[in-house]
């Protein structure tokens, strides 16, 4: 071996410890991938948030791009993106909601106070739903697609960057899929 | 007397003070095995507060999940059934052990690979210095001749001392 090789060596072994470190720091342990990803979407069947006769299930999305908002008026981090989903909306983007482990009367006054994007809200009061989608911490937003495959899970709140570099791209290239 | 009296009882009381928080009551009378039902919760880990388990943890959806692992196990489900059903909610992390599988086979058998490189490494610098022992010259006639006289001179040295 000769000597230049065996003193750079640690040096190397240094320096990749290094970045692997490094980039371990920007990591954020918070996002866990979901297993569900090109999965179908989980069934599910729930009253109303506004009007509590009536059903939100699965089968609304069916056929349509739809962008899938876990929310609850407990949560700070829901707030912070509501105004992006208000402009996702007005953009023309469909979306629906799960009021999730919320009060009624509160998640009304909500969306009277903050204004309403959502197509319509599934009112989970259980969490069980919650739980069938996988989601450990609202805010948690989902991308259907037409055929009802999860196609992309945003967690925590939506931000315009997000919006601009995936969500928006991923709707208008699931939209032209004609499946 | 009466003080020592009540700190004892203190202390017993503390003691026994279950370590868990927000443990729920549930009814082990039935088909659940309650040994079953704690061992299994200890296992998974808990999401939001991810470095406790679904047995420490006081999160909203850890006493959901609770209560989600003990309905399970009341219809009857195995526990593979039920690693299972968390597994694919939640993906792999919820398990403290993970899978072996071809995305963590490095974590598995990186150790093991790393100790046989130690020991390939070893073995060769232990037969490169045997080498080079072996190639060593030996002493040359004179040098010998010189180690000699002065061994017997030590010695002689030694017995003219005693």
């Amino acid at each position: 071996m000769p000597a230049f090789v065996r003193y750079l060596t640690p040096l190397v072994l240094f320096l990749a410890l290094a970045g692997l470190l490094y980039k371990g720091l920007n990591l954020n342990p918070r996002e866990v991938p979901s297993p569900l990803i090109g999965k179908p979407a989980p069934e599910f069947s729930l009253p109303g948030l506004e009007e509590p006769l009536t059903t939100v299930s699965l089968d609304d999305f069916r056929g349509e791009v739809t962008l899938f908002n876990v929310w609850a008026t407990w949560c700070s981090g829901c707030r912070a993106e509501h105004p992006v989903l208000m402009r996702l909306a007005e953009a023309g983007v469909r979306i629906y909601g799960l009021d999730y482990k919320d009060d009624r009367n509160d998640a009304k006054r909500w969306l009277l106070r903050y204004g309403n994007p959502y197509i319509a809200n599934a009112f989970d009061e259980s969490g069980k739903v919650g739980i069938d989608w996988g989601v450990y911490g609202t805010p948690e937003t989902f991308i259907v697609d037409r055929n009802g495959i999860i196609r992309y899970k945003h967690i925590g709140p939506i931000t315009i960057d997000a919006v601009n570099t995936k969500i928006m791209p991923l709707i208008e290239q699931l939209k032209e899929d004609k499946g | 007397m009466n003080l020592w009296r009540s700190l004892l009882i203190a202390i017993a009381i503390g003691s026994v003070t279950p370590a868990w928080a927000g443990l729920e009551a549930f009814d082990f009378s039935g088909n659940v095995n309650e040994d079953r039902y704690k061992e299994l919760i200890a296992e998974v880990r808990c999401l939001v507060c991810q470095n406790q388990s679904l047995a420490d943890s006081d999160a909203g959806l850890a006493h959901d999940l609770r209560m989600e692992v003990y309905k399970l196990m009341e219809q009857g489900q195995s526990d593979e059934q039920i690693i299972d059903f968390l597994v694919s909610r939640y993906g792999d992390f919820v398990l403290y052990q993970p899978p072996v599988k071809p995305s963590t086979y490095l974590l598995w058998y990186g150790p093991f690979v790393l100790l046989a490189l130690g020991l390939l490494l070893l073995l060769r610098t232990l037969r490169q210095r045997r080498a080079q022992i072996q190639s060593e010259p030996g002493l040359s006639p004179e040098e010998q001749q010189r180690v000699e006289r002065l061994l017997n001179e030590s010695d002689s040295g030694k017995e003219e001392r005693q």
